[in-house]
């Protein structure tokens, strides 16, 4: 007869936190789910694994000084589908941290907390999981805030590319600040934070496996320390907008027709790196239509400009900061530019995305 | 940087608007042929600062505006094909067909893809052997060596699961036709540089020859197209109708010899309809019978495909120099680059789409000095 089986020293053979790669549980909000939260995401995101972990994240809001600054939030969300995940300068973990930490400041608000929404392919590597998170424990350090709150969901292989991330953020706006596109004066001047189209073609760059002899690398920086030094010299800044996707002529457009103004500037003024209008002038793309992710355009009083301008230029973020243009009463609710020639054009909003030419 | 900022220098421009001021004393009409050429001009606006003599017009150059309807039909019914893979160059993905665009297909589930050069199109094929991998092989004589050699390396490797749709077109005779037009206005021509890299500047003597018209070979910065315009307008001025090279940094009297004889190995001249122009004798390339087993048309039979073109646009009368953009009733009305009627106003080149970008506000005063 044979012998009984023996259960007792049973175990089994699948040690459920070595999976190499993203499996269906991993968003089953069992065991894997918790276990991936806790071995990846709050060392990540440097959370306590002895914090308590709740539904929802609860912030006191007073010790944030929220009654003290007049009782106004800025919130935000934004969802970041990247391809590649990784490109020269960051990636889609940092991408994801800057860019709502961005859209928070561009209230003039300082981001106090930041929740991310994760759904993943199923098959996606744990270490490439793990380099995301890690890149975005590592960029919500630099900007000063923390992630207190997500959700991971998993769907099946080819249902997503990768992974996806969500994150929106909540900051408190200063009193007497009101920082707003339809703030645009005439008289106001435009200034740029720094050199344009960076991330735009280092994205491109990899994506379409182009090699332009040099690297050129992503600007995704957090903004919200230039932000309050510029607030720091002056309340009272107008309008501000991170030239994400669309360039620097999609924020300039969007403001002129909130505003009911005209926005004119100058080619000649334009901060633009000789590694980007090269990679421009091979694709036929216009670099002031290509996406920056560490980049604001300030729109300011006359009076202001200097201080704002030299505060922006003591900040590493803005240390090439420059004045392009300014806000006109005429061709109200358009953008002209003036050419390195002295012509002048319209600029327009490109209808989608921007496409190679062919010759 | 080297190659760019040389070519846009805002004082040698000014050197060369003077130049063309001092010798312009008659009124002249000046074809540039080539789309980039359009487009580098109505950016920089170099026709508002020319004087009032010399009149720009833009020419059929943009090898995306002169595809025919019915050829963009064909490639939307290939590319809705279960088991194809469609491949274009970036700027014909929005050229509307008769009711819809590859964009529109690929959201109905055609896989319609992007390439930089049909040799990566190529490698898709070989990647996805139980796919059928077409490109949509469009363009001048720029374009054509690398679409020739994306057959001729299909050829040799083997790879039958390939294939073009060709709708190559040919600078030369379109020249002729333009003047040879009856009422034709144009005075002068600037050859498209980048065609003449490749075929050399050796077809466009006989051109001169027997039109008396000057043609100068020019290229696409700012600074050579004002170069191109002041050659144009001395030979002009001084009775002279000749052949120049304003371009020899990268066109020689040759040109590329090689690509040359692969194109004459690949393709064969064959009569072409350009869109709003319609049928030139001799001004396009198909497919030689050696390698007619790649041609897309041949390989899916998507039916008789009827498009009759809008008839409100009056691209055919702008890409002859007719009409300016904004002389078109529809332009900015019912034919914007959301809604274009004609392929002018969707290509990037295209004079229509320069002209609604860039200029719809003509004649407004800009001060700028931005103060910094």
């Amino acid at each position: 007869m044979a012998d009984k089986p023996n259960f007792n020293g049973w175990s089994c053979p699948l040690p459920l936190r070595d999976y190499e790669r993203i499996v269906i549980g991993h968003g089953g909000g069992g065991k894997l789910s918790a276990e991936l939260v806790e071995h990846l995401f709050l060392p990540a995101f440097d959370v306590g694994v002895s914090e308590e972990l709740r539904d929802s994240a609860v912030i006191d809001l007073g010790t944030a000084g929220l009654a003290e600054s007049g009782g106004r939030l800025a919130f935000s969300t934004d969802s970041y589908v990247v391809r590649p995940l990784f490109f020269p300068g960051g990636s889609i973990g940092d991408l994801a941290i800057n860019g709502t930490v961005n859209d928070v400041a561009m209230s003039g608000a300082q981001p106090i907390a930041l929740s991310s929404g994760f759904i993943l392919e199923e098959g996606l590597e744990m270490a490439t999981l793990a380099r995301v998170a890690s890149d975005m424990g590592t960029a919500a350090k630099l900007a000063g805030v923390r992630v207190v709150t997500g959700d991971t969901k998993v769907v099946d292989a080819g249902q997503a590319d990768g992974v996806y991330i969500n994150t929106a953020g909540i900051g408190i706006i200063p009193e007497g600040v009101d920082i707003r596109p339809g703030r645009a004066t005439p008289g106001d001047v435009v200034i740029l934070s720094g050199p344009i189209g960076m991330h735009g073609v280092a994205v491109m760059s990899k994506r379409e496996g182009l090699e332009f002899g040099t690297e050129i690398e992503s600007d995704s920086a957090p903004l919200n320390g230039l932000v309050a030094d510029m607030l720091a010299v002056s309340k009272d800044l107008h309008v501000l907008r991170d030239p994400t996707r669309g360039g620097v002529t999609a924020s300039l457009c969007e403001i002129a027709t909130t505003a009911d103004v005209g926005i004119a500037y100058e080619e000649a003024l334009l901060p633009i790196p000789a590694e980007v209008a090269g990679a421009c002038a091979f694709l036929g793309l216009d670099a002031m239509s290509v996406a920056n992710e560490g980049k604001l355009v300030a729109i300011v009083a006359p009076e202001d400009a200097d201080a704002v301008l030299g505060a922006m230029q003591a900040n590493a973020y803005g240390r090439e900061a420059c004045i392009i243009g300014k806000v006109v009463d005429a061709h109200h609710g358009v953008v002209v530019a003036k050419t390195t020639f002295g012509a002048t054009r319209v600029v327009d909003l490109q209808l989608g995305e921007q496409l190679p030419r062919i010759c | 940087m080297k190659y760019l900022d040389e070519f846009n220098d805002p004082e040698l421009a000014k050197k060369l608007f003077a130049d063309i001021d001092r010798v312009t004393t008659k009124r002249w009409a000046i074809m540039e042929v080539c789309g980039g050429q359009t487009h580098a001009i109505i950016r920089n606006g170099i026709d508002q600062l020319l004087n009032d003599k010399i009149e720009l017009i833009h020419g059929p150059g943009c090898p995306v505006c002169v595809t025919p309807l019915g050829g963009i039909d064909k490639a939307l019914a290939i590319a809705s094909l279960p088991d194809v893979i469609f491949c274009s160059f970036g700027d014909m993905i929005r050229v509307p067909g008769s009711n819809r665009d590859l964009f529109q297909v690929r959201s109905e589930g055609g896989d319609v893809r992007i390439v930089y050069s049909p040799l990566d199109a190529v490698k898709l094929a070989e990647e996805n052997p139980d796919k059928e991998v077409v490109f949509f092989a469009i363009g001048f004589e720029t374009t054509a060596p690398a679409n020739a050699m994306s057959v001729h390396q299909a050829k040799q490797r083997g790879i039958t699961n390939f294939s073009v749709l060709v709708s190559h077109v040919l600078v030369p005779p379109a020249i002729e036709a333009i003047v040879d037009a009856e009422d034709s206005r144009v005075d002068g021509f600037l050859a498209a540089g980048h065609v003449c890299s490749i075929m050399g500047t050796w077809q466009y003597g006989p051109l001169v020859d027997k039109h008396q018209v000057p043609i100068v070979v020019t290229g696409f910065e700012p600074l050579d197209v004002l170069e191109g315009i002041r050659r144009v307008v001395i030979q002009l001025e001084e009775g002279r109708a000749e052949l120049e090279n304003a371009y020899p940094r990268v066109v020689s009297e040759e040109g590329n010899v090689h690509a040359q004889t692969l194109v004459a190995e690949v393709f064969e001249v064959c009569d072409r309809m350009w869109r709003g122009i319609g049928e030139i004798p001799q001004s396009g390339w198909r497919l030689a019978p050696a390698y007619r087993e790649f041609d897309a048309e041949l390989r899916f039979d998507v039916g008789a495909i009827d498009s009759p073109e809008s008839e409100l646009c009056r691209s055919g009368e702008v890409l002859q120099g007719f009409i300016k953009p904004n002389e078109c009733e529809a332009f900015g009305k019912e034919c914007t680059p959301r809604k274009p009627l004609g392929a002018t106003m969707v290509s990037s080149e295209g004079a229509c789409a320069a002209y609604y970008q860039y200029r719809r506000l003509d004649g407004i005063e800009v001060e700028v000095s931005a103060g910094g």
